[in-house]
């Protein structure tokens, strides 16, 4: 766990060396390690100086999180804080100069384990990133992180790195002063060296007579007034749902002013409390756990072996399938991107190129690699083009037999036996894949848009869709960086089914008299990206109702309208207002702004009472949790956690709730059923409960555990 | 229960309040001696019965910090019996001290107290002092605390007062005061400011704008745009009143109150005190009150307040013959006109802080003078005078001419 020499300089060399895992963690067992090593230095007089260091690529990752759900109590959380925060400090005041030789990343309880340090330097790596991310899982630094970093480089620059959990390259976080020095790889361990040799000083510049934070404290007006906006910021971000961030600003607030025991008691405190809220619980098992699982494959079909991906085709040069070709050639694959003409094909390219410079603009790509993407991308109107292909993905009108004639065309060019993907987001695949002579080798892979921005590919079953087929589908999501969920074929599949709730909910409530900035606010204080009526507008109203007129169609007599109907047969056949890319639909759209129509109060007179926020918000958020529910019960998910990590990616279900369905266990479920019942008597049928979840209600049990 | 009589109100010019400003050089210790010199002055007051000093300041750190109440009495060559107290009610300090000092009047355990207040605020800037309500992340997040400015445009967005409103109202503040100023109505309780020398340093409020129109003040740039979007603190606002799509920014320096130096004292008294000393007593306060309102849009105080102490003094909104509304921000004061139903011909009639400027702890005491030298001009007899407070609240008190 814990490499430990000393050098003939009387020089401990400590090296996090973690047997079992090619990242070091901060467990039980490591920190105990780590501590035995220390204090076998600390013990030996002939040991003058201590270097920490690791044998990773990285320096440490951080905290294991798993420790954080083993232990739910505010008691276990503090005391595990408690126990890191006072051996790191028992370490800095042990009277030897220690200096940690940073290799590579060191995030969270890994930079604070340097920042307990008395000497910090970094190798020049580009990869390394170092930061206090700890509020993207809903819990703070609690290994001393929120006070040494303020009492480090002052309370303005410490506070932003840690309420928003930025990671910082080696050169910013020299700059920012986080790290002393800067040196080259392989002279890293000797700088170290000789930074004990030239007699460090064993004293944190906290435990330094007279010390002061730099920038001034807290009694100072201006950083009153910092801390007022800072605190503003977090409260327009938050809405009020996270409590990590605020509890930071606290530890800060709280703490700074005293001595830094007292500070990291203080931080200890908020630890306990924070870690152990609900929001920390979801963000850690769904947001970053379940969410990792899924980019892992956890589901993939174990018995097949992993498909390799050199060549790939896209049918339609469109916005998704110049957006997918892009995401194709990113990834290394040659990418034939097609469509009924040349120059369609080509803009599709010039698409692609885009976006390619603005990644460049953003310093996330140079001219090569630019160059190298575009290269790999073949514009063509020939199907014969698309000969070596291992996959084929079309991406062409929503219209079966636009997507039939593609699909027999591409089997002639490409013969029967490669893997085709439909992009469709509205037609089952199982009739689709008739059109390929192997409907065992077809498969929905449902990108949302924008392609290069959004991170899930539905991946849709169909009747037919082979283990096989299935497992390769998702080597292939995999490969291009993307995270597939597995959904059964089903009218709107998983994701547009249950996103379709949101806005329709919305429309709803429109036409019941709820003001109409009342129900968008309370979208976006839920914490969706939007509220829903600015989404039915981007949506555009025209395809919803081309929806619900097809779905009238198809279903006849078993078809029953959803209760946005009506508003949305007055936009589009009364008003003419089909939403954003008209200019006008619920908002209207001029020089880049968004402003309600106020034309909205003469069709829907506000009514006299108005609901307060907190049962808009209900409303908006039940609704989607019991359709994913009622998916689950059909089978269209086979989990909840697919459900979770789904709506968390395909449409920014709010984070703090852990997804759509561990939403339900974070209202609690039998409140959850009570609240739908009564709202299925208020608002309408659609809230009722299904039998499923009713059935549970009372049991003790979680939705999580129970399914 | 003993009554409170006024025996006499005074009050500093009041200067611009930057370094450039008139009474820039003058330490707040000053403007309160003073004001304290000229009440015993004017009414040849032996001050051994004068029994406490109450001041208000709203950042009492620095040199307003330490209890400036006592050591400006001491200061002023008061007896050294008189005690000494400071309070905060941030923008009502000032009249705050006065129900203070009446207060003790009438529960009969005092026969003499000063009411006032003071602040310079050029050499102290406003929020000096800090505080738990915004730096504190728990307390600013559970207050849904946002600045005044904010809370001033949330009122005009929510009630409908637009740009051209507000800028009417400050206009209309402007050429008040300009009258006023000339027909010398602000003459009897305003105590020039004297530098160590004897110079006479500032004899008028420095800090009006005469001439301004409507069409002057539409140049100017809204003031609270960029905290409202850059600085989160419109979504702030709108979590607390989700039923607005946005807050319109329509307040700047041109429709707010001014940013200025000065004191204010009030000398309160029992009748006996009067009589004994041969003081005579120039009005009888009614009636007083705070109260607490919602905190984010906080400035919204003056109403209830107002019908607070109207309704313990028995009185309705037309008993009263003039009002001074203190003008922190415009839309505050037309709010008020609104809610309360009183025509602007009652309202702040010779301006307000658009024009004159808000010496935070101070205000409250001036504007109590401003009413009954008007009350005593116009020979009517009921005053009221209510300001809006920080952190959601309002206080009011209601005199009445002898």
């Amino acid at each position: 766990m814990i490499d430990y020499r000393v050098d003939d300089d009387g020089i401990a060399i400590v090296t996090w060396n973690n047997p079992d895992s090619p990242v070091n963690t901060l467990t039980d067992a490591s920190l105990a390690a780590y501590e035995t090593a220390m204090d076998r230095a600390l013990a030996d007089t002939a040991v003058r100086g201590i270097v920490v260091t690791s044998a990773k690529r990285d320096f440490i990752a951080g905290a294991d999180v798993h420790n954080f759900l083993a232990a739910r109590s505010v008691q276990e959380l503090e005391a595990r804080s408690r126990r890191a925060s006072a051996l790191i400090r028992r370490l800095e005041t042990a009277g030897k100069p220690l200096v940690a030789a940073i290799n590579g990343t060191a995030l969270g309880g890994g930079l604070e384990i340097t920042l307990g340090c008395h000497h910090r330097i970094a190798a020049d790596n580009p990869k390394t990133r170092l930061g206090l991310p700890e509020v993207t899982l809903g819990v703070l630094p609690g290994a001393g992180g929120t006070q040494r970093l303020p009492r480090l480089i002052g309370i303005r620059a410490a506070v932003p790195l840690m309420a928003e959990g930025k990671r910082l390259p080696v050169a910013d976080a020299l700059k920012a002063g986080i790290v002393h020095a800067v040196v080259p790889a392989d002279q890293l361990i000797d700088q170290a060296r000789a930074w004990i040799l030239a007699g460090g000083e064993a004293l944190q510049p906290w435990d330094r007579k007279g010390f002061r934070l730099p920038g001034g404290d807290l009694t100072h007006p201006g950083l009153q007034e910092f801390m007022s906006v800072v605190i503003a910021k977090v409260h327009e971000r938050t809405a009020g749902n996270y409590p990590a961030p605020l509890n930071i600003l606290s530890c800060v607030y709280e703490g700074t002013g005293s001595p830094i025991d007292a500070g990291l008691d203080i931080e200890s405190r908020y630890f306990g409390v924070t870690a152990a809220t609900v929001q920390a619980e979801n963000l850690i098992r769904s947001g970053f756990l379940a969410l990792n699982d899924a980019r892992k494959l956890k589901a993939r079909p174990k018995d097949v072996p992993k498909a390799e991906f050199r060549k790939v085709g896209v049918l339609g040069a469109g916005l998704m399938g110049s957006g997918i070709a892009h995401a194709c050639a990113s990834a290394g694959l040659e990418t034939v991107l097609l469509d009924r003409e040349q120059a369609l094909a080509e803009r599709g390219k010039a698409h692609a190129e885009k976006l390619l410079g603005r990644e460049v603009e953003r310093g996330r790509l140079d001219a090569d690699g630019r160059a190298a993407v575009l290269a790999r991308i073949t514009p063509t109107a020939d199907y014969a083009t698309l000969a070596g292909c291992e996959l084929v993905i079309e991406a062409v009108f929503e219209q079966r037999e636009i997507k039939a004639e593609a699909t027999r065309r591409t089997a002639e060019a490409t013969g029967p036996d490669v893997l085709f993907g439909s992009n469709t987001s509205t037609l089952p695949i199982t009739g689709l894949a008739e059109h390929w002579p192997r409907p065992d080798n077809f498969i929905g892979l449902h990108f949302f848009s924008p392609v290069h921005r959004m991170a899930l590919v539905e991946v849709i079953r169909g009747r037919q869709t082979s283990d096989a087929c299935l497992a390769q589908a998702l080597d292939f999501v995999a490969r291009i960086g993307k995270t597939p969920v597995v959904v059964n074929d089903s009218r709107g599949f998983f994701t547009s089914r249950v996103f379709t709730t949101y806005f329709e909910e919305g429309m709803a409530l429109l036409a019941e008299g709820v003001a109409p900035a009342l129900i968008e606010n309370a979208g976006r204080q839920t914490g969706m990206p939007l509220g829903p009526l600015a989404v039915a507008d981007e949506v555009a109203l025209d395809l919803l109702h081309k929806v619900i007129t097809q779905t009238r169609a198809d279903l006849g007599s078993a078809y029953t309208a959803p209760a946005s109907a009506p508003v949305i047969e007055l936009f589009v056949e009364k008003l003419g207002r089909v939403g954003k890319k008209a200019g006008k639909g619920f908002y209207d759209y001029a020089d880049g702004q968004r402003r309600l129509w106020p034309g909205l109060a003469e069709q829907f007179p506000v009514a006299a009472t108005q609901p307060d926020v907190a049962a808009v918000k209900q409303r908006l958020l039940h609704i989607q949790a019991l359709e994913a529910m009622r998916c689950l019960d059909q089978g269209v998910v086979g989990s909840t956690t697919d459900a979770d990590v789904a709506s968390l990616l395909g449409w920014g279900f709010p984070p703090w709730t852990g997804g759509v369905l561990s939403y339900v266990d974070t209202v609690g479920l039998d409140r959850f059923v009570a609240e739908c019942e009564s709202l299925a008597a208020h608002a309408g049928d659609r809230f009722a409960p299904p039998d499923s979840l009713s059935k549970l209600a009372g049991s003790g049990r979680s939705l999580r555990d129970a399914r | 229960m003993p009554e409170a009589f006024i025996y006499d109100a005074v009050r500093t010019p009041r200067g611009r309040g930057k370094p450039d400003g008139a009474l820039h050089q003058v330490p707040p210790i000053r403007l309160a001696t003073t004001v304290l010199n000229a009440l015993r002055d004017r009414l040849e007051l032996d001050t051994a019965h004068v029994d406490d000093v109450v001041l208000g300041v709203v950042s009492p750190v620095g040199e307003q910090g330490s209890n400036i109440a006592r050591v400006a009495a001491l200061e002023a060559n008061y007896a050294e019996t008189v005690a000494g107290v400071q309070i905060n009610r941030f923008c009502a300090s000032g009249l705050e001290a006065v129900n203070m000092a009446a207060g003790q009047i009438m529960a009969g355990q005092s026969d003499l107290v000063v009411g006032g207040g003071v602040e310079s605020m050029s050499r102290i800037p406003m929020s000096a002092a800090g505080g738990a309500w915004y730096a504190d992340p728990q307390v600013a997040f559970h207050s849904h605390y946002v600045p005044q400015g904010i809370s001033a445009d949330l009122i005009a967005t929510l009630y409908g007062y637009s740009r051209a409103d507000v800028d009417a109202y400050a206009a209309q503040s402007q050429a008040r005061a300009a009258q006023a100023w000339e027909e010398k109505r602000f003459a009897r309780a305003v105590i020039p400011v004297h530098a160590v020398d004897g110079a006479v340093l500032l004899d008028h409020d420095e800090h009006r704008r005469p001439g301004t129109t409507v069409e002057s003040l539409a140049s100017l740039p809204a003031a609270f745009e960029k905290f409202g979007a850059e600085y989160g603190f419109d979504a702030v606002a709108l979590q607390r009143y989700p039923q607005l799509e946005r807050i319109e920014h329509v307040h700047h320096a041109g429709n707010s109150s001014g940013i200025v130096d000065g004191a204010a004292a009030v000398l309160v008294g029992s009748r006996e005190a009067g009589e004994r000393l041969g003081l005579k007593p120039r009005a009888r306060i009614r009636g007083f009150a705070s109260i607490g309102t919602e905190p984010t849009i906080m400035l919204t105080g003056p109403a209830p307040a107002t019908q607070k102490a109207l309704k313990r003094a028995g009185m309705s909104p037309a008993d009263i013959d003039l009002y001074e509304v203190n003008e922190a921000f415009a839309a505050v004061v037309l709010r008020f006109a609104d809610l309360v139903g009183v025509p602007m011909d009652k309202i702040n009639v010779n301006g307000g802080a658009i024009a004159l400027g808000h010496p935070l702890g101070a205000t409250g005491a001036m504007l109590l003078a401003t009413v009954l030298d008007e009350l005593e001009r116009r020979d009517l007899a009921t005053g009221l005078v209510t300001l809006c407070i920080g952190a959601g609240m309002g206080t009011a008190t209601i005199i009445e001419r002898l």
